[in-house]
């Protein structure tokens, strides 16, 4: 059974104030998320990310088509029960604390006195809010209140979540939280859907994805059928290129490029050999640094993806 | 009904920690206090000044917090976003609506007990300090019991009110909101005039309209019987039984109302 279905899904939106008209925010998506699986839903602003996510919440009723999660149609009390939600940019009440919002929240999933206070203790340590929790919520950092909003989507232990922009207003070190976190949640056979503009954590968490524009689904599937992972150059970095050097391989090389304390990186096609272009460089003095392949990235799909997309609709 | 009671106690514990209706209360008892001090002025008339004052001032900053907590608790829940996470749990949206109306219902209850209190403690200190002699002319006695009944009439005008505040803030911004609920209440007043309008304008029509929007509003001064308890007159118990199931009855139907448009909203 699919965790997450849906079928021609679609949203309308007026707009106008004397004469409201119909705009499409969501257009015919039919999606399908299987049980387990970390399915990153992405595209630009205004894509129909957020409108895809309410309407899977039953913020939002659809203009046409059906959504269900769990083989239940959304909405559902079944289907709350056994699902967590992060919303974009969360906020809670300024004047709860955050142990407080939690245990209102737990109390809502039917969690009772020494339970609920385990399961609010337990998730709250797991997203890094420590004695901060007896603050009012008012007094917290955007960081915090995004964790306080993980946490409140993972209190019921849910066996689907749906994470709108999990990243947004984390620093460094609490973007790798989070996909610590969600990787436990797929270890535990969580199904984890969520949206992202950060495509390094797409290509790192996902098994599928879906890339949605101008509210349609222009590509989806798994990242190793969507990328080819076909080699696309090398990218050299070296140290002490003299200019005769730099000159000569000029011509044989995409690009080269001066970094900061005497070094340049230089892109190769792929059809130049890197072992006879090492000896060559070593012969004129220079000093290799690193040597990477080059591939295609989910970021070159989804410029490609988007960017056609958004060509058919101009018409150019 | 547990959910409801959850929501409930959410918004009760969320508006107790606000300052708003705290201070409104302090000004209130205050005001309440300070009227002490204004009916000694007033030579024969304290006792009177002193209940009208009061039982005004519970009245009035009652009506504030019930006007602006009731348009926050919907309205800005939206507009923040915070109704997102709520929704996405196992509630209803007509539980969390019903919850939120009853933890502002006990909000102003335990407000309007404080502002009461405070009421009472001024008018046994008056009792306590008065000669007996200047007692004999009061109207009533200083702690009469009849002054419960005339909070007991204003809790219920001030729950038909958050009830108002609510059904607008379920579709409208907080300012709106908050606007079309002081219309209402000023209009809820006067009312009365609207029935006998034809007797102002002898136009078929308009004094037709003026009729239909006597029904639709809803009629608050029947909950008035401030003038009533100070003054010593009897009330009779069928009229504040009355009063109590009128309100019952509109605050039923607002709330019906403002479920059904919930219900029907969409979040963007």
């Amino acid at each position: 059974m699919a965790a997450i279905e849906t079928e021609d899904l679609s949203k309308d939106f007026l707009v106008g104030f004397w004469r409201p008209r119909p705009y499409r925010a969501l257009d015919r998506l039919t999606l399908s998320v299987g049980e387990g699986e970390v399915f990153g839903f992405l595209g630009p602003n205004g894509a129909g990310k957020s409108t895809t996510l309410k309407l899977l919440m039953q913020l939002l009723y659809p203009t046409g088509g059906t959504a269900r999660i769990l083989g239940r149609p959304v909405g559902d009390r079944s289907v709350k029960q056994r699902t967590g939600f992060l919303p974009e940019n969360p906020y809670f009440y300024d004047h709860l604390t955050a142990e407080e919002l939690l245990s209102y929240f737990a109390r809502l999933f039917g969690l009772r006195g020494a339970d609920a206070r385990r399961r609010v203790s337990s998730v709250l340590d797991d997203v890094g809010i420590g004695s901060e929790r007896r603050l009012r919520l008012r007094q917290y950092s955007k960081g915090m209140i995004q964790r306080v909003g993980l946490a409140q989507a993972l209190l019921n232990e849910p066996d689907v979540v749906f994470l709108d922009e999990p990243m947004s207003g984390l620093d460094p070190l609490g973007r790798r939280h989070v996909r610590q976190i969600m990787l436990r949640l797929r270890d535990r056979g969580c199904t984890v859907f969520f949206s992202s503009h950060i495509l390094s954590d797409a290509e790192a968490l996902c098994s599928r994805v879906a890339i949605l524009a101008q509210g349609r689904l222009v590509a989806s599937g798994h990242l190793s059928e969507i990328l080819a992972f076909e080699l696309r150059g090398w990218e050299l970095v070296v140290s002490h290129l003299s200019d005769e050097a730099r000159a000569a391989i000029a011509p044989r090389v995409r690009s080269i490029t001066a970094l900061a304390r005497g070094r340049f990186t230089i892109e190769l096609p792929a059809e130049e050999s890197p072992d006879r272009f090492l000896h060559e460089l070593g012969s004129r003095g220079a000093q290799v640094v690193s040597l990477n392949p080059l591939r295609e990235t989910l970021e070159d799909y989804f410029v490609q993806s988007v960017g056609a997309a958004e060509s058919r609709q101009t018409g150019l | 009904m547990r959910s409801i009671a959850l929501v409930a106690q959410a918004v009760f514990k969320e508006s107790v920690r606000d300052r708003v209706p705290y201070s409104m209360v302090a000004f209130a008892v205050l005001i309440i206090a300070a009227s002490y001090l204004i009916s000694q002025l007033t030579a024969g008339q304290d006792m009177k000044i002193l209940k009208d004052l009061g039982l005004a001032a519970i009245a009035v900053f009652g009506l504030l917090i019930a006007v602006f907590i009731g348009i926050n608790l919907v309205s800005k829940e939206v507009e923040r976003r915070s109704v997102f996470a709520v929704l996405a749990k196992p509630l209803s949206r007509s539980q969390f609506i019903l919850g939120k109306y009853f933890g502002l219902a006990l909000t102003l209850v335990v407000n309007l007990s404080v502002m009461t209190l405070a009421f009472y403690a001024v008018l046994l200190y008056v009792d306590l300090t008065t000669d007996a002699l200047l007692k004999a002319a009061w109207p009533a006695p200083a702690l009469d019991p009849r002054l419960v009944i005339a909070v007991v009439l204003i809790v219920a005008e001030l729950m038909l009110v958050t009830a108002i505040a609510l059904f607008f803030s379920t579709f409208s911004s907080p300012l709106l909101s908050a606007l079309l609920t002081l219309g209402v209440w000023v209009a809820g007043h006067f009312n009365a005039d609207l029935r006998n309008f034809e007797a102002v304008l002898d136009v078929r029509p308009v004094a037709l309209l003026a009729r239909a929007v006597y029904y639709l509003l809803p009629n608050l001064a029947p909950f008035n019987i401030r003038a009533e308890v100070v003054h010593g007159v009897p009330v009779p118990a069928s009229q504040v039984a009355l009063t109590l199931a009128y309100a019952a009855v509109y605050i039923t139907i607002l709330l019906l109302g403002a479920i059904a448009v919930f219900r029907r909203r969409d979040f963007k």
